[in-house]
């Protein structure tokens, strides 16, 4: 009696659990399975931490010069100290705590770019895909003009005419990126809006914000996931390349682009103050690759059963060389 | 066919008024061009006249009218920087940076699809790990940093190849390879992608199954069936170069194409030379927009044009 009674409590608690545990914990489990996925997540996550705590973990301010010091070599040089770990810059600032600080810049870009353009382009795709004729002719037709835009230069040229700042930025570039969301959830809500379920929504009488938020948005989740991650690279890397040109982040303010623009300049001499921001790009940039490739993977269920059927085999396969082991050894 | 043509440069000329617009709103109503353009120093006198010689004193509606008869005689007036037409400088500049895109784009092309190839025939094998790996590694790097790298290893370690300027055909060289590299990455990616999808196909197992040799299996058949996407790709590569993204590679190499003088003339706020340069780099994605069109057709001719 008490048995079943527990049995039956570790039930209900379990269920009681919430699904997204559930969810985490498998996409954990998948995670194991694919190195570079793994790899990716893992560096990911670190540059995130390391964005947010940088005051605390930066061993100087990004702004503070010391003159006495500048242009001062990497600590593994005869000259280096362990005070500037990687080096200064021509006036005297510490090399890893502007790079540290200038993870802050990217990543909030990125971030806040990828809200703005997602949130708009996905607003235009749904009410593209969904109300039709006038409505998707002409946000269509939108789509179609702005996509032709040269859009770089005229981004240059807002910058350059209305001034260049973080906000600024982030609104330029996201003005010029929301194109591909809307056209990707125009064409996912076009494939969903005849399924049965909606129509089953149509036919209770929800009201159309409610089916397109409600209904058909949370079944876009995974498609649109992928796309945010790939934008968010194309993002750092846009950002990166305006601070290069002097048209994105302004100093005093810190950004890996500039860091490298203002590099160039000391590049034969000091072939760290190049190398290092550029290396946070790369680095940055590929971390989000990888674990965009792997998102793309396991939202594929063709690609998800062929590897779950390469890990079993895999899994099989050491279990038959253990046992052999054993009874080599045994005798 | 005429309708698509008709519909076709319609939806251009829609095009390259909405840039000639923004152009205008943002370089006359948003800032004040008067003040950008002449020194801080400039008397009022100075100022009224300026205003007078470049036709602002008028209401912005006539102002528009005028700039949009000056654009149809392609004639935004005398740089400011050059103390000539425009006009003449994106001329003179233009067919550097077309020449710098099609060198660097046609290098990606004849890497990237024999490297995709290798790839999709053993999805999983080595050479596919190494050329996904290779390929995202390559779309992660910045464009200017590589560009920066390659000065340093090869202008100044080596000492083989110029830096700078576009002097003698060696000066091509490391430019057009930055400009190539992440334009290869993403194409080895989609080579290998629809690759892989049409190898999958019957008809590629027919053709072996009768002994078609494997060359002629894979070069022309399945590439050419493969081939509308990829061309799509190298149709946008071209696009973007000309849409500006040409800037980053020529600012790093100080090669003499249009987005090193769009630069230019944006630091030295010589407005009537933007305008002149966004208004043909709009023109150039419509014609090869338009021009992708009709390659497609000529690839695939299921297509059916709207």
């Amino acid at each position: 009696m008490n048995q079943t009674h527990t049995d039956a409590l570790a039930k209900a608690l379990a269920q009681n659990r919430y699904a997204w545990v559930d969810h985490l914990l498998e996409l954990g489990r998948e995670l194991k399975r694919d190195k570079a996925g793994l790899i990716g997540v893992i560096l990911f996550t670190a540059l995130v931490l390391m964005a947010m705590l940088a005051p605390y973990i930066a061993p100087h301010d990004p702004t503070d010069q010391d003159l006495t010091a500048r242009l001062a070599p990497p600590v593994w040089y005869e000259k280096g100290t362990w005070k500037h770990i990687l080096g200064t810059d021509h006036l005297g600032r510490d090399v890893l705590s502007r790079t540290i600080h200038g993870a802050r810049v990217s990543l909030w870009v990125g971030t806040a770019v990828v809200l703005c353009a997602g949130g708009f382009g996905v607003v235009m795709g749904l009410m593209a895909g969904y109300l039709g004729g006038r409505t998707d002719a002409f946000i269509m037709r939108w789509i179609d003009t702005q996509v032709a835009f040269p859009g770089l230069l005229l981004a240059l040229i807002i910058l350059a005419v209305i001034g260049a700042s973080l906000t600024t930025v982030v609104v330029v570039l996201a003005l010029n990126g929301w194109m591909v969301f809307g056209r990707m959830t125009r064409s996912a809500v076009l494939s969903i809006r005849q399924s049965p379920y909606v129509e089953a929504a149509e036919v209770v009488g929800c009201r159309w914000p409610r089916i397109l938020f409600r209904h058909i948005l949370p079944n876009l989740t995974s498609p649109l996931l992928t796309l945010s991650i790939l934008e968010f690279a194309r993002i750092v890397l846009a950002e990166a390349a305006l601070s290069f040109l002097g048209l994105g982040i302004q100093p005093p303010a810190t950004s890996w682009g500039l860091d490298v623009a203002m590099g160039k300049n000391y590049m034969f001499m000091a072939w760290w103050l190049v190398t290092i921001p550029g290396c946070a790009i790369a680095l940055t940039v590929l971390a989000i690759n990888l674990v965009a490739s792997w998102l793309r993977l396991i939202s594929d269920p063709q690609e998800r059963e062929k590897q779950y059927a390469r890990h079993m085999a895999a899994a099989m396969r050491k279990k038959m060389h253990d046992r052999i082991e054993k009874e080599q050894s045994a005798p | 066919m005429g309708r698509f043509i008709y519909r076709r440069l319609i939806h251009g000329l829609i095009v390259i008024m909405g840039v000639t617009i923004i152009v205008f709103v943002v370089t006359r109503m948003v800032g004040d061009p008067v003040q950008v353009m002449l020194p801080l120093e400039s008397t009022p006198a100075q100022r009224a006249a300026f205003e007078k010689k470049l036709g602002l004193d008028r209401p912005i509606h006539i102002q528009f009218a005028e700039f949009m008869t000056r654009i149809v005689r392609l004639d935004f007036g005398e740089s400011l920087w050059q103390k000539r037409p425009a006009m003449d400088i994106v001329f003179e500049k233009l067919p550097m940076t077309m020449l710098l895109t099609a060198v660097g784009i046609g290098f990606a092309c004849v890497v990237a699809v024999p490297l995709g190839i290798i790839a999709a025939l053993r999805p999983g094998g080595v050479a596919d790990r190494i050329t996904v790996f290779g390929s995202l590694l390559g779309l992660s790097v910045p464009q200017f940093w590589l560009g920066l790298l390659f000065i340093v290893l090869f202008a100044v370690q080596f000492k083989i190849l110029p830096t700078s300027g576009a002097a003698t055909p060696s000066h091509i060289i490391l430019p057009a390879l930055t400009m190539g590299l992440p334009t290869l990455a993403r194409l080895v990616m989609l080579v290998r992608s629809s690759m892989i999808d049409e190898l999958n196909q019957q008809y590629v197992k027919t053709s072996f199954a009768k002994g078609l040799p494997f060359v002629r299996v894979v070069g022309l058949h399945a590439l050419r069936n493969a081939g509308l996407p990829i061309m799509t790709l190298v149709g946008w590569e071209v696009i973007r170069s000309l849409a500006g993204y040409s800037v980053v590679v020529e600012t790093v190499f100080a090669w003499p194409g249009i987005g090193l003088t769009a630069i230019q003339a944006i630091e030295r706020d010589d407005l009537i030379l933007i305008q002149a340069i966004v208004f043909t780099a709009a023109v150039c994605v419509v014609v090869i927009n338009i021009l992708m069109d009709f390659i497609y057709k000529l690839i695939d001719p299921r297509l059916k044009l709207t």
